[in-house]
């Protein structure tokens, strides 16, 4: 054992809060044995990915938590699970894997775990701080954390995440400290194609160069448009960790820890350059694709990662008009859903065609009603695990595109 | 480096194992990457996209991806469908915990080591490799 263990990790492995502490401390300071971090420290809050059913093993590792009547110490989020518990009918997978999915979630809630199943914890009220160090999975809420908010976390993974959140002790290595936080790679892009109106397709473009280009460093972009919102650098993260496994961009300009190229590159020098051309970026997006303009659709969807309310905000206007001919899901947390009813525009958006999915996502569990054939989405998380994990064709285009294409059972782009 | 015992690696899941060596071309994430039922790799960007990793020494310069990878790992390995042993190149906290876990829960092993860089052209050529990691260090030998 090379970890040194304070008064707090001594007491947890010695059983001081329950067997279910001693359970999750040990397999922490193995943990950090094995990624070298040489203590740990306080976490504030943190985020499981554990809830969406991988086989009998996510049962077993929960329900062995539970059996030793564990009990979250800090206030812990959870991502999506396996079905949508608000909207049962919406599962078309086995009824075993509905009953065990369903058991999984449930079974967290036991722990202590606030019921939010959200990839985007990150935009509810559970929402870090700049500076906290915290404990995350999910890849995509990992980059987000790190990158938009400032908030510490490594990319932390099933089980150890809920070892974390029973212990409230987080490793104190990698992206935790300082001095791991300094861009290495500058990422200059020189010219956006100008036909794109939209910065989303122009993150999720960058996202998908820095995952393939960048591995685990940390990029400095600089040349993002100011108009970049939010949710498009939610959508750079996603792609970006799902392509590589970047755990934290700076973007000058826009993020926190980036307010100049130097403050990102913490005054030293990057070890590589990355330019990026319009062409590029228009490259990067059409390899997005299986699939042609033209080719007829079988659905669209939409919120990989989970639709925030500023997200529909932009879409209940796009879809006032005709209405979608092909099966039409958003994606989205039950916290927005709320939002949604409160506001009258979750019946808008049923009357439109729309099927809203919460607490869980369509390229994760059986959701949709016909994969026999091409989907259209604005994600490129979605159009890079879509087609190994539900086996369809794949058609990326912008928001805008989307909805066009879902009226005429075509991929059209502009 | 090589001695007369094998190359020396730092253990990151305790283990042994012996079988044929899987080198992947490039990082996979087993989430959205491995078929836990089957051991076949379904990533489509992934050149070695359809390959079965079952019973294989893979080797593998660092992991990729999703967080989910570990528990994707760790039920493979309870399947019966994982690989025989890992060999990275850099630390994975996503690799390490699927197999600790395995272990854990159910006493399966599936050793997780980190070879030295200098060993890499080597460890990648070989046609099989053994694995011994053991709590103060672990040694691969070639065969």
């Amino acid at each position: 054992m090379t970890v040194t263990l304070d008064d707090a990790d001594r007491a947890l492995l010695g059983g001081a809060h329950g067997e279910a502490g001693r359970f999750a401390m040990g397999l922490l300071v193995r943990f950090a044995d094995a990624v070298g971090a040489p203590s740990f420290i306080d976490a504030r809050c943190s985020h499981i990915d554990g809830c969406l059913y991988h086989g009998q093993v996510s049962l077993d590792f929960v329900e062995h938590l539970v059996q030793l009547g564990g009990r979250v110490r800090v206030p812990t989020t959870l991502n999506v699970g396996s079905v949508d518990l608000i909207h049962p009918e919406l599962f078309r997978g086995g009824a075993d894997l509905q009953t065990a999915g369903a058991r999984l979630m449930v079974a967290h809630e036991e722990l202590g775990c606030v019921p939010t199943y959200t990839c985007a914890p990150y935009q509810t009220m559970f929402r870090p701080q700049l500076g906290w160090q915290i404990a995350w999975a999910e890849s995509n809420a990992i980059v987000f954390a790190n990158s938009v908010i400032g908030a510490r976390t490594n990319r932390y993974g099933d089980f150890v995440d809920l070892c974390c959140a029973i212990t409230g002790r987080v490793p104190n290595y990698g992206l935790h400290l300082t001095e791991n936080r300094r861009a290495t790679v500058v990422v200059e892009i020189e010219a956006l194609p100008p036909e794109w109106e939209d910065a989303g397709p122009a993150c999720v473009a960058v996202g998908h160069v820095i995952g393939r280009r960048c591995g685990d460093r940390v990029p400095a972009i600089v040349g993002l448009p100011a108009s970049t919102r939010e949710d498009d650098l939610k959508a750079l993260g996603a792609v970006a960790a799902s392509a590589g496994s970047v755990a934290l961009f700076h973007a000058v300009g826009l993020t926190p820890e980036a307010p100049t190229l130097d403050a990102a590159l913490q005054g030293e020098a990057p070890e590589e350059t990355i330019r990026l051309t319009a062409d590029d970026l228009r490259d990067t997006v059409r390899g997005l694709s299986t699939v042609p303009d033209g080719t007829a659709l079988v659905a669209v969807s939409l919120g990989t990662p989970h639709f925030s309310l500023a997200e529909f905000e932009r879409l209940v206007p796009l879809l006032e008009g005709p209405r979608p001919v092909v099966d039409f899901y958003v994606n989205t947390s039950r916290g927005v859903l709320e939002d949604l009813e409160a506001r009258g525009w979750a019946a808008t958006l049923r009357e439109a065609g729309v099927t809203l999915v919460v607490d869980t996502c369509t390229y994760v569990t059986a959701i949709m009603r016909d994969l026999d054939g091409a989907v259209m989405t604005n994600s490129g998380k979605w159009a890079y695990y879509a087609p190994g994990n539900l086996g369809v064709a794949v058609a990326f285009g912008s928001l805008a595109d989307c909805v066009a294409s879902s009226r005429t059972g075509r991929v059209v782009r502009r | 480096m090589s001695a007369g015992n094998g190359f020396a690696a730092v253990t990151l899941v305790p283990g042994r194992a012996e079988a044929e060596v899987f080198v992947m071309a490039e990082p996979l994430s087993f989430w959205g990457g491995l078929d836990a039922t089957t051991g076949e790799i379904i990533d489509r960007w992934h050149p070695q996209s359809g390959e079965i990793l079952t019973g294989r020494m893979l080797l593998m310069e660092s992991g990729r991806g999703s967080s989910s990878g570990s528990s994707v790992l760790a039920e493979a390995i309870r399947a019966g469908t994982g690989p025989a042993g890992i060999v990275l190149l850099t630390r994975d906290a996503i690799v390490t915990l699927g197999a600790l876990v395995a272990a854990e829960l159910y006493g399966a092993s599936c050793p997780v080591v980190m070879a030295a860089a200098a060993d890499w052209p080597a460890l990648t050529a070989a046609g099989r490799l053994t694995v011994e990691a053991g709590p103060n260090g672990a040694a691969i030998r070639i065969g």
